[in-house]
C-alpha cells in the first residue's frame, strides 16, 4: 500500500478532462449470433496502467482486438490522442503506435526469436545491398533482438537463433511480451501476459509493465489474476456480457466488490 | 489483505489465471527445461532440412554406381542433368507455394500451355521469339494468378483449385496444340537457347541447367535473406499470428502464386530447348514427380518449413532413381514402388520433426 499516493495523484489527473491517449466510445462487434461487445466505451490515459477484467467471454479481447487492428468492429469509434481512426489491420495500429500482446500471442512457431520480434518490420542492410538486393540485416536484428530480451530481464529466452516451435508455452509468451515492449510506442496492451508463465516470469513482466507505466507509456493489462490487476492497475473496467459494467480505481472498490460486479453479484451504475 | 473473498474470486487467485493457466501453463518449473536440444538428431533435422535427402542421394548414388558403373559416367550425367533442368525448374515454384501450405497439381499442365503457347506465338503466328517468350512468361503469371486469386482471395483450399486449373489447362493444352508438335525451322530461335550446350571435357551441360541452377540460387537468396521470404514462412507456419504481426497475408500469398506462374513459364522455355519442339505428349507425371521432389526434399506439407535446395537434392534423387533403375535393366514399375517408398519415408520424418514443435507446446 506503499503506492496509494501516487495512484491518487495519477487519477487526479485523469480526472480533469485531459484527452485519453486512446479511447473507444461505444465499439459494437458480433460473430454470427454471438454478441461479443455491445457499445462498449473505454478511456486510457497518460502514463497509466488500465486493468480491463470480466469472466470467461465477456468481451475483454474481442475489445483489444478491436483496439489493435486485429478485429474490425461492426460500429464505434476509436481514437488516438483525440482523432478518430479506422484501423483495417493490426498494421495500421501498430502505425498509430499501438502495440498488443494477443491471447493467442501471435508468434510464428517456424521462425526463430530474433524473427519473430522483428516480424513485420524487419531490417535491411543499410546501402545498395537492402535497397536493390532488399537484404535483410540478421546480424543487426539478432543484435537488438538480444538486447530487447535482455532488458526485459527474461533470462528464460538464451539462444535468440532457436526457433520458437523448440520453445514452451511460457516462453512463447515471453517473446511475445519482449515483441510489444520492443516496439509499442504509444500504448501497450496486454492480453494475459502472465497466463503461462512461472512465478518468477511472471514478476518479471509486470515488473516490465510497472517500468513501462514509470516511462509514461500507458498499459492495458487483461488479467484472471485479480491481485495483480489490483497491486499494478490505475483503474480498472470491469465488463461482463459485452458492456462495460463499470470502472473503479484498486482504492475506491475492494478485490471482492471488484469480482462481485463483474459476476453480477453486485450491480452498480456503469 | 482480507481472506473473506467470495468462492469465486478465491479460487481464482489461488489458482492465478483462468482456464489459459491449464491450457497453456502447466509446472512453471518447466520453462527452463523444455528448450534444451534433448534429441540431437531431431534436432539437427530439424535445423538442416535438406541433410536427409542429401544423405539419401548420396547412398542411391553409390548403390546404383554399383549396381552399373555407367552411372557416373559424364555421359549419363549430362544427360541426367538436361532431365533434371526441367522438373528442377518447376519445383522451385511448388516448393515455394507448399512452403505456404498450399499445394499446385497445375504446375505440369501450366507449363505445357505455356510452350505451347510460345511455340504458336513464335512458329504459327510468327512473332519475334522474345515477344513470344515474355507473353508465354505473362501467361504463365496470369495462370499462377488464378490459381492464388482463388486460393488467397477467395480462400478456397489450394488442393481443389488447382486440381480444377489442371483439368481446365490440360484442356487448352490440347486444344492449342490440336494434337500436333510444332517445330522449329530455325535452330538459332531464341526459344531454343536453352537447349545450347556448354562443353566441359566429356561434360555437355545445356544452358537451361544453368539457368535453372541460377533459379534456384535467386529464389534460395529470397527466401532466406529478404523480409518477403521470412514472411512466406510465417504465413505457411501461422497465418493468423503473420497476420497480426501485420503481414498482408493474401497479397503475400498471391505473390508466391505469381512467382511460381513465371516459374512454369521458364519451366515451359527449358523444355523446349531440351527437346527441340513443342508438343503436349510431355510426361503428365511432371505435376506429382514435382511434388516428390519437394516433399523427398524435406519441405513440410504443412508449410513453414523447408528449403528450395533441399528440393533441388530431392529432383536429383528422383532422376538418379529412374536413370539408375533404367541402368540396372528393372521394369519401371520398380521406380514408382521406390519413388513411392521415398515419398512416405519423407513424410514420416516430417511427422516426427513436428512432433518436436507440438510437443513442447503442450509442455
Ligand atoms: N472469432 C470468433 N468467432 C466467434 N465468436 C467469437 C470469436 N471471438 C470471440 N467470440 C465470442 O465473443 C465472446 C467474447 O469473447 P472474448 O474472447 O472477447 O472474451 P474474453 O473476455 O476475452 O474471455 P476470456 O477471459 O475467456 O479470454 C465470446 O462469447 C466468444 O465466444
Ligand atoms: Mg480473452
Amino acid at each position: 500500500m506503499t503506492q496509494s499516493g501516487e495512484r491518487d495523484a495519477a487519477a487526479s489527473t485523469e480526472g480533469s478532462g485531459s484527452t485519453p491517449v486512446l479511447a473507444a466510445q461505444g465499439l459494437s462487434k458480433r460473430y454470427g449470433p454471438v454478441v461479443a461487445l455491445r457499445g462498449v466505451d473505454l478511456e486510457l490515459y497518460r502514463g497509466e496502467v488500465l486493468g480491463l477484467i470480466g469472466d470467461n467471454g465477456a468481451g475483454k479481447s474481442t475489445l483489444v482486438r478491436c483496439l489493435s487492428g486485429a478485429e474490425i468492429p461492426d460500429s464505434g469509434e476509436i481514437r488516438v490522442d483525440g482523432r478518430r481512426v479506422a484501423f483495417r489491420n493490426p498494421l495500421g495500429a501498430r502505425r498509430a503506435g499501438i502495440e498488443a500482446v494477443h491471447q493467442t500471442l501471435g508468434v510464428v512457431p517456424a521462425l526463430d526469436i530474433a524473427s519473430n520480434l522483428f516480424l513485420g518490420r524487419e531490417r535491411r542492410r543499410p546501402g545498395l545491398l537492402g535497397t536493390i538486393l532488399r537484404m535483410l540485416d540478421v546480424s543487426e536484428m539478432q543484435r537488438a533482438a538480444r538486447r530487447d530480451v535482455e532488458r526485459l530481464g527474461i533470462e528464460t529466452l538464451q539462444d535468440i537463433t532457436q526457433s520458437v516451435e523448440t520453445l514452451s508455452g511460457g516462453q512463447r509468451q515471453a517473446v511475445a511480451v519482449a515483441r510489444a515492449v520492443a516496439f509499442g510506442s504509444k500504448v501497450l496492451i496486454m492480453d494475459e501476459p502472465t497466463a503461462a508463465l512461472g512465478v518468477r516470469e511472471s514478476g518479471q513482466v509486470l515488473g516490465a509493465v510497472k517500468k513501462l507505466r514509470e516511462s509514461g507509456l500507458p498499459v492495458i493489462l487483461i488479467s484472471h489474476n485479480m491481485p495483480t490487476v489490483w497491486e499494478l492497475a490505475d483503474r480498472i473496467q470491469i465488463m461482463r456480457l459485452g458492456r462495460r459494467i463499470a470502472v473503479v480505481t484498486p482504492r475506491s472498490h475492494t478485490m471482492q466488490e471488484g469480482v462481485a460486479l463483474m459476476t453480477g453479484a453486485l450491480n452498480i451504475a456503469a | 489483505m482480507n481472506e473473506t473473498e467470495e468462492a469465486r474470486g478465491g479460487s481464482e487467485s489461488a489458482a492465478g489465471h483462468g482456464p489459459e493457466r491449464q491450457a497453456a501453463g502447466g509446472q512453471p518449473h518447466d520453462i527452463r527445461a523444455v528448450g534444451a536440444p534433448k534429441r540431437p538428431l531431431l534436432h539437427f533435422l530439424h535445423r538442416y532440412p535438406a541433410a536427409a535427402p542429401a544423405i539419401v542421394l548420396i547412398i542411391a548414388v553409390a548403390v546404383f554406381q554399383f549396381l552399373n558403373p555407367r552411372l557416373l559416367r559424364a555421359q549419363t550425367i549430362s544427360l541426367m542433368l538436361q532431365q533434371l533442368a526441367v522438373l528442377g525448374c518447376l519445383s522451385i515454384g511448388q516448393t515455394v507455394i507448399m512452403l505456404t501450405a498450399g499445394i499446385d497439381l497445375s504446375v505440369g499442365a501450366v507449363m505445357i500451355v505455356t510452350q505451347m503457347i510460345m511455340a504458336e506465338l513464335s512458329i504459327t503466328v510468327g512473332l519475334p521469339a522474345w515477344v513470344a517468350l515474355v507473353i508465354g512468361l505473362g501467361f504463365g503469371a496470369v495462370a499462377g494468378g488464378i490459381n492464388g486469386g482463388l486460393a488467397a482471395y477467395i480462400g478456397l483450399p489450394p488442393f481443389i483449385v488447382t486440381l480444377g486449373t489442371l483439368g481446365v489447362f490440360t484442356a487448352i493444352g490440347l486444344f492449342l496444340s490440336a494434337g500436333t508438335t510444332i517445330f522449329f525451322p530455325n535452330p538459332s530461335n531464341l526459344l531454343l537457347w536453352t537447349g545450347n550446350v556448354v562443353a566441359f571435357g566429356n561434360f555437355h551441360v545445356t544452358t537451361g541447367v544453368f539457368l535453372m541452377i541460377l533459379l534456384y540460387l535467386i529464389v534460395a537468396y529470397m527466401l532466406a535473406r529478404t523480409a518477403w521470404g521470412r514472411h512466406v514462412y510465417a504465413v505457411g507456419g501461422s497465418p493468423e499470428a503473420s497476420q497480426l504481426a501485420g503481414i498482408r497475408v493474401r497479397s503475400l500469398l498471391m505473390s508466391v502464386y505469381l512467382l511460381s506462374g513465371v516459374l512454369y513459364g521458364i519451366g515451359a522455355w527449358i523444355q523446349i530447348g531440351r527437346v527441340g519442339n513443342a508438343s503436349t505428349n510431355i510426361s503428365a507425371n511432371l505435376n506429382l514427380d514435382s511434388i516428390t521432389a519437394v516433399v523427398i526434399g524435406g519441405t513440410s506439407l504443412f508449410g513453414g518449413r523447408g528449403v528450395v535446395i533441399g528440393t533441388l537434392v530431392g529432383a536429383m534423387i528422383v532422376q538418379v532413381f529412374e536413370t539408375g533403375l533404367a541402368l540396372a535393366g528393372v521394369q519401371s514399375f520398380y521406380l514408382q514402388f521406390a519413388e513411392g517408398l521415398l515419398v512416405i519415408g519423407a513424410v514420416a520424418i516430417d511427422h516426427w520433426i513436428r512432433a518436436l514443435s507440438t510437443g513442447s507446446g503442450r509442455a
